[in-house]
């Protein structure tokens, strides 16, 4: 369990007010349970132990050992009524956020991978950030979880406890990061086959450096400036990219599969399984299933130029 | 030593366990998901006449999947017909193989079929041949999808009669 302990993937390293809670929870619990254990066990070696008296049979004991059966019975239903108590404050504190929240983000499941959908009163500002969630550092985000097809749960370790995305309901919780950084979550239900390659990233930054990134992925995608990109933009538009993935400011405009218009700037592809690379990246393309067996994303047999410029187009994504 | 009644029990339970094994065989080929079966170097210069879908489960309830995803039902509703011609019945206007339906659905047909080339990759085309293979009954019982993920009125394809194929336009 030690070595568990630090890492940005860990619920005993808390950097959030609720992991904190739940991880002060979790300590006491533990140091109760063990005082507890060596209390009764300590008690049970000194029974075996003791020799039968003669003393044993007359009333006046008798009745001194029901007394301590009593008082033992009374403190192990305190100590219960404690422990539960205890638990269900701690519990409700996790699911209503410490203060008003800054910002709402909608978090989508997807077999297998994550929406974040960035709200605003004008619809143009609405984006999504497939698999990174950013959020200002200090002050609550509220969570709206919801799924497409199958029960998910949302959870990062480091910042929160689980919460289950449910089709067809909407499921409320907050996170929040005390400081700023890199943390991992990962999907906590099972839910098929690439369900240990659900991973996501919330990367949590001071409020201007959130504000900035917000203003960057409000923005179109990118023009494509040289001959290359040129045409990786057309090969994408004319074959099956288009048919799943958006590009905002072109013509691809669905969402079945991640949102591409700033793919280049994320920090890992395929849902945290593949650090955000060139080489990746092709690979991704030209035959994910060898990655990821099992993805919705079918095989494409690109032309192998055609491919490099695909390549030079996406990564002009930024 | 066995007697004779003894010796063809023992005969008949050695039977029954190649059987069962066997069928275990069977099965293993069926629940198969060949996700790496198309590598890049499948490109449509070198034709699949064989549907590598074919008798595979997964392959077909995956079928059945993008036949909702890609809104085959607005025109064939479901396999029962209304803009386009219906898919559960016994008439093959084009043929029933798995080349023809690959063809149906890769070039296109005219009276308002849309030729997918391009828009559908291979793979999932042969997941939808499958499908719609299935759709009339036309694939083993144990292959075909049993239920729907969402309310549906219509008897489920391993419930349907199995249709022999007609084909009903000479080309």
């Amino acid at each position: 369990m030690m070595f568990a302990i630090g890492g940005n993937q860990s619920a005993l390293n808390p950097h959030g007010p609720i992991a904190r809670s739940i991880v002060t929870h979790t300590w006491w619990l533990l140091a109760i349970s063990i005082a507890v254990y060596v209390v009764v066990m300590a008690a049970l070696l000194i029974a075996l132990a003791r020799r039968r008296r003669e003393s044993d049979d007359l009333p006046a004991t008798t009745s001194r050992l029901t007394r301590n059966v009593g008082v033992a019975v009374v403190l192990t239903v305190l100590t219960l009524i404690g422990i539960a108590a205890s638990s269900v404050v701690a519990g409700r504190g996790l699911y209503s956020p410490s203060g008003a929240g800054a910002i709402t983000v909608d978090v989508v499941g997807h077999q297998w991978w994550w929406d974040f959908q960035y709200h605003d009163v004008t619809p143009s500002d609405v984006f999504t950030s497939p698999n990174e969630l950013h959020i200002p550092v200090g002050v609550p985000v509220v969570i709206k979880a919801m799924s497409t097809d199958v029960i998910h749960s949302f959870w990062v370790p480091n910042l929160m406890g689980k919460r289950d995305l449910i089709p067809g309901i909407v499921t409320n919780t907050w996170i929040q990061a005390d400081e700023p950084g890199v943390y991992r979550g990962q999907c906590a239900e099972f839910c098929g086959h690439q369900h240990a390659h659900m991973a996501l990233n919330v990367v949590a930054e001071p409020m201007d450096e959130f504000l900035t990134w917000i203003q960057h992925q409000r923005e179109p995608a990118a023009e494509p400036s040289t001959d290359l990109e040129r045409r990786g933009q057309q090969v994408f538009l004319q074959s099956p990219c288009v048919t799943c993935h958006a590009i905002r400011g072109t013509d691809a405009g669905s969402h079945v599969g991640p949102e591409l218009t700033h793919v280049a700037s994320r920090l890992t592809l395929a849902a945290g399984t593949l650090p955000n690379a060139r080489g990746h990246l092709a690979g991704w393309i030209a035959n994910s299933q060898s990655i990821k067996p099992g993805n919705r994303m079918p095989p494409n047999p690109l032309a192998p130029d055609d491919l490099q410029a695909v390549l030079a187009y996406v990564r002009s994504l930024r | 030593m066995l007697t004779a009644q003894e010796g063809s029990l023992s005969v008949w339970a050695l039977g029954i366990a190649l059987w069962a094994l066997s069928l275990l065989g069977v099965s293993c080929q069926r629940e198969v998901r060949p996700f790496q079966d198309f590598s890049v170097a499948s490109a449509r210069t070198q034709k699949l006449v064989e549907s590598p879908f074919q008798n595979n489960a997964y392959g077909t309830a995956e079928g059945k999947r993008l036949f909702d995803q890609f809104n085959c039902s607005g025109c064939h509703a479901h396999g029962g017909g209304g803009m386009g011609p219906a898919l559960m019945d016994d008439k093959w206007i084009y043929g029933s193989e798995p080349t023809n339906i690959f063809e149906s659905i890769v070039e296109g047909r005219p009276n308002g079929m849309p030729a997918w080339r391009n828009k559908i990759p291979d793979q999932q085309v042969w997941e939808l041949v499958a499908y719609v293979q299935s759709m009339s009954g036309n694939e083993p019982i144990d292959v075909l999808p049993s239920r729907s993920d969402h309310m549906r009125s219509s008897t489920p394809e391993n419930a349907r009669r199995a249709q022999t194929p007609v084909q009903t336009h000479t080309p």
